[in-house]
């Protein structure tokens, strides 16, 4: 139980200040803290309580539960230590008979109006206002009611003639994951400050005024469910009774322990306290002191973890000789060496190549690291991939020619420094709603906003936040559209030619201006191709150029094109331009969709390099695995995903491990991805479930959630966390174990007992990681990379004194039109993405209650179209593209443009990638899913292929148990 | 790999370094599909190219004939 942390968690009350240090005598001790300070946080410091019930040190203080209230020498009165800042030599007393006085009157006002059920509160033990009550001596409360009348409250459903309370107002239990009782309401507005001030959603707002006032979320016929509220947890976090309260606690009561550990979501890779009873789960709360969340969370992480016991999990092995038979469950051994024997005859029949991997973003570092070395030392090839083909590839390329190194440049906390912000092809409140939540808050503390996406994503206007410019280009022009942007900066002379002479090559410098500035890169010259008024496109980049620190926030929507690579280095290029580069609030912030991504990548899971982005032609990288691994490394690039599967449909690729990923739901065109899974003789599946996937697959290996297992994953902004472990994985065996047994079944000796000895290898091997191990997270919480000699405590800002390459290299960024063009058969462009509530293929998040929010991929569909085709509002539709077609239901909305539509790709029964195609991005494959030629209309059923693909799933889902 | 897919893929690499100033795009081509292909697709391209290369644009010929 060593890796079990018990984290500090006291809150200070109000938040941490910057400034001059400020020293003050608090009930006699010496205390020096930041200007600014709340002389409650001061108190805090020095290890002094001041009770408090409206106050929390995520919020910003409001003032008004008066528990907080002091003495200060000199000053009139007993003002509250929340809202109070220090000044030097300021004279403190937090205890007096007078405060004490004062506060045991408060209390005594709170807890007339508060039912007095505390031993079967779902709070009880996790309840402030209980705290308080014993904190200031509260023993008895003198209020009475009136003759003849009752004493007004808000808790009593009833009084005591049976008449019912009009002040009473029942439960709302339509959340799935809380409730809200307003009886226990203390109105201490701290869940509506929350959700304005964390999250910033403003979904809840205080009703009414004095007595009647009440937290209400929406209007008033709204519920929680029905209101804007988005279920981030924040305001749950927030409460200080049993108002807001998760219905894992009310059902399971208090967790005994906390284990800080990681999101298995999105790139944000938040810090999470697994609140534990036993080896049971009691739920999940975001940790304050994690960098990247900084105390927050979403939906997701905070409570979509029901799939972890959900009864779809396959929890023994499975074999079947052909994909047609039911599977068999089977023994760990027998399964292994089934797979063993199939494998190691497949190479022999179809030669060393013929085999391969594909590694998880889900999985984490340490896992992923065997997998590709499973290929790499054991297969004898360099046949491995993982999903950041399919989405981030083009950034590793992009930035890797024009700044030397893949790595986004920032830390998360650099958008607290950021004056203008550049938003494209990225939908962050959906798909990376914690940075989202952070970047609203400097939204509204006046940053400017410049969102480039064909939709009307959520960041254009909200609540509280407009982004000042919106470009709505059409699907395909990115690069026309950054290239213009550079166009204006330059021939208007906005660039920033100070940081280029000194951080840049001054020539290539010379001729990209030249190229930039032809009057063919105009706004006005491609207003008609990209669909984005020229006169938009200047302000916008004179409001980027001119704006203070810019930073740029980029997602799938730019690298998912056939030019995804040339758009990453057209952002670096206007990066590079106006200055933006080496220090915070600045800087190229690709958002990555998967947990670990990022890590995935840093393993070596693509094929042409090992692990540190280090090509496999170098003879002296090779030499050392070599040392490592006592193995030849093959020096010839390996087949990347599309091409395994290209290989397999040419009957020359014949077997795969492929470790939690689902490349049949996920990968474009599934006809072709289906096709190639099809023609393989030996598909090792290894997941949590039967996955789409895994209807192709001839062996089955259950794999371990995020909270079974040790480890560590790389969020987006290059931070290395851990993930610990709170119960024994429900398969038996952590994937790291599942992906030892298999190497050993297939003749290796590999001999690891703890994730943390294969971090020790990744060190020893790659020079990024060389700082990196287990003790120094245990010490410091999580280190950015490179953590090395040079960068001991690790490296949050890139490029700070110069670039990875030495000079940053302008690139000349040509428009080249993809393929895929509309016309008369395909006259619309379809455009794909995410949503709040589900999770890429949905596999995990569909199994949990946030169905509730979204059980169905919709198409949005602009009114024009709409009523061109006859459409309604939640009509189905037929979707078809030259690959394929599918049906699914339709939303009319002008948050597309006329002529787009947009779909998400949760769902396999609308499996939106039979309609996706296989073209790719130039350099590095990546598919093209964010620009597909399509027709739209009216549908009454399923198409052929929906009730084919339905048929064959289930049959392939056929288990026999091992009795049978 | 289908043929006019390979065709695509070699095309689309001609013709960013087609666009690149002061550099031999074939022989840039050439150290992208070293570099990014597969022995096995590459064999293909050499296969395609003895047999005519229909379709690949000049750059991706002059590279496909460059290869060891």
């Amino acid at each position: 139980m060593k890796d079990f942390i018990i984290p500090d968690d006291t809150d200070m009350g109000t938040p941490a200040k910057e400034g001059a240090p400020v020293s003050l005598i608090i009930d006699g001790f010496d205390v020096t803290v930041p200007e600014g300070t709340s002389v409650m946080r001061a108190a805090a410091e020095a290890g002094i309580k001041v009770p408090k019930l409206c106050a929390s040190d995520n919020l910003e203080a409001f003032g008004s539960c008066r528990l907080c209230a002091v003495e200060i020498e000199g000053r009139r009165g007993v003002p509250a230590s929340c809202t109070t800042p220090v000044a030097e030599g300021m004279v403190v007393r937090t205890q007096s008979e007078k405060v004490r006085k004062i506060r045991k009157g408060v209390m005594e006002l709170y807890i007339s109006d508060h039912p007095l059920d505390c031993l079967t509160c779902s709070a009880n033990g996790d309840c402030e206002l209980q705290d308080m009550a014993g904190a200031v001596g509260l023993r008895d409360v003198r209020y009475k009611a009136p003759e003849n009348k009752e004493l007004a409250n808000h808790f009593a459903t009833r009084n005591t003639s049976g008449e019912a309370n009009p002040e009473w107002i029942a439960k709302d239990d339509s959340n799935p994951y809380f409730t809200y009782d307003p009886s226990k309401c203390i109105v201490c507005n701290r869940c509506v400050r929350a959700c304005e001030e964390v999250q910033g959603t403003f979904a809840l707002t205080i009703s009414g005024r004095g007595f009647d006032s009440r937290v209400s979320a929406g209007a008033a016929d709204d519920s929680f469910l029905t209101s804007d509220c988005v279920s981030c947890g924040a305001c749950v976090q927030a409460c200080p009774t049993a108002t807001l309260q998760e219905k894992s606690i009310i059902e399971m009561g208090t967790p005994d322990k906390s284990v800080v550990t990681t999101c298995a979501y999105c790139g944000v890779g938040c810090s999470f306290k697994a609140e534990m009873q036993g080896d049971q789960l009691v739920r999940m709360v975001p940790y304050k002191h994690g960098k990247a969340n900084r105390g927050h969370s979403c939906v997701k992480g905070r409570f979509a973890y029901g799939y972890a016991s959900h009864k779809d999990r396959i929890l023994n092995p499975m074999i079947r000789d052909k994909i047609e038979d039911p599977w068999r469950e089977v023994s760990w051994d027998e399964a292994l060496s089934f797979a063993a024997k199939r494998m190691r005859g497949l190479q022999d029949t179809y030669g060393k190549k013929s085999i391969g991997v594909i590694t998880s973003s889900r999985c984490t570092n340490e896992e992923t690291f065997l997998v590709q070395k499973l290929t790499r030392a054991v297969f004898g090839n360099n046949n491995t991939d993982t999903c950041a083909r399919v989405c981030h590839s083009p950034t590793g390329y992009g930035l890797g020619q024009t700044f030397g190194t893949s790595a986004g440049t920032q830390d998360f906390d650099s958008v607290e420094h950021t004056d203008v912000v550049v938003v494209i092809g990225a939908n962050p409140t959906d798909g990376h709603p914690v940075f989202a939540s952070r970047l609203k808050k400097r939204l509204r503390a006046g940053a400017k906003l410049i969102v480039i996406d064909p939709r009307r994503i959520d960041l254009v206007k909200s609540a509280h936040i407009e982004a000042a410019h919106h470009l709505p280009l059409r699907p395909g022009t990115n690069v026309a559209v950054v290239t213009a942007l550079a166009h204006v900066i330059v021939t208007e002379g906005l660039m920033d030619e100070a940081f280029i002479r000194e951080r840049c090559d001054w020539d290539e410098f010379q001729t990209y201006a030249e190229f930039v500035s032809d009057p063919r890169h105009s706004p006005e010259a491609n207003e008609m191709l990209t669909g984005v008024p020229a006169s938009d496109l200047r302000a916008a980049a004179r409001t980027f150029a001119a704006g203070g620190n810019g930073a740029i926030y980029y997602g799938l929507g730019v690298t998912e094109h056939s030019q995804g690579s040339t758009t990453v280095m057209a952002i670096a290029n206007l990066a590079m331009l106006t200055g933006n580069i080496g220090r915070k609030g600045v800087g190229v912030n690709p958002l990555r969709g998967q947990n670990n991504v990022q890590g995935s990548c840093d393993m070596g899971s693509f094929p042409h390099e090992l692990p540190g982005y280090r090509h496999v032609k170098n003879p002296e990288v090779r030499d050392l695995f070599k040392e490592a691994w006592g193995v030849d490394i093959d020096p010839e690039p390996g087949l990347r995903i599309p091409n395994m599967l290209d290989a397999a449909v040419h009957g020359t690729f014949k077997g795969l491990y492929c470790q939690g990923e689902d490349i049949l739901q996920s990968d474009p065109d599934t006809k072709h991805v289906a096709a190639g899974l099809a023609a393989m003789d030996c598909v090792i599946v290894h997941d949590l479930f039967l996955n789409e996937t895994a209807n192709y697959a001839h062996v089955f290996l259950p794999g371990s959630t995020f909270l079974e297992k040790d480890g560590t994953f790389t969020n987006a902004e290059r931070r290395i966390n851990r993930v610990r472990k709170v119960m024994a994985p429900r398969n038996g065996y952590a994937d790291w174990e599942v992906t030892q047994l298999l190497a050993n079944a297939m003749g290796a000796d590999w001999t690891y007992t703890h994730p943390a000895e294969i971090m020790e290898e990744i060190a020893a091997t790659t020079p990024s990681f060389a700082g990196v191990d287990y003790a120094l997270l245990e010490e410091k919480g999580s280190v950015q990379w490179p953590c090395n000699e040079d960068h001991p405590d690790g490296t949050p800002l890139m490029h700070v004194d110069g670039f990875v390459r030495g000079k940053g290299r302008f690139i000349v960024t040509e428009y080249v039109a993809t393929d895929e063009k509309t016309g008369p058969r395909f006259p619309l462009l379809l455009t794909t993405g995410r949503i709040l509530s589900q999770y890429n293929v949905g596999a995990q998040t569909r199994r949990t209650d946030n169905v509730v929010w979204h059980e169905e991929d919709l198409l949005e569909i602009h009114p024009h179209d709409a009523e061109n085709r006859g459409l309604k509002d939640g009509d189905w539709v037929k979707l078809a593209s030259r690959s394929g077609e599918t049906t699914l239901r339709a939303t009319v909305t002008d948050r597309v443009s006329p002529g787009v539509v947009y779909t998400t790709f949760h769902h396999p029964d609308t499996q939106a990638n039979v309609i996706t195609t296989d073209y790719s991005d130039w350099a590095t494959n990546c598919p093209e899913y964010k620009v597909t030629a399509v027709q739209i209309s009216p549908s009454n059923g399923p198409t052929d292929w929906q009730e084919d693909y339905a048929a064959q799933a289930s049959k392939a889902r056929r288990i026999v148990s091992a009795a049978e | 790999m289908a043929p006019d897919k390979m065709i695509r893929m070699g095309n689309q690499i001609a013709a960013f370094f087609r666009t690149q100033p002061g550099i031999d795009p074939a022989v840039k081509t050439l150290e992208h599909i070293t570099d990014f292909w597969e022995p096995r697709m590459r064999q293909q391209l050499r296969d395609y190219v003895a047999d005519g290369g229909a379709g690949l644009d000049p750059e991706v010929i002059a590279a496909t004939k460059m290869m060891a």
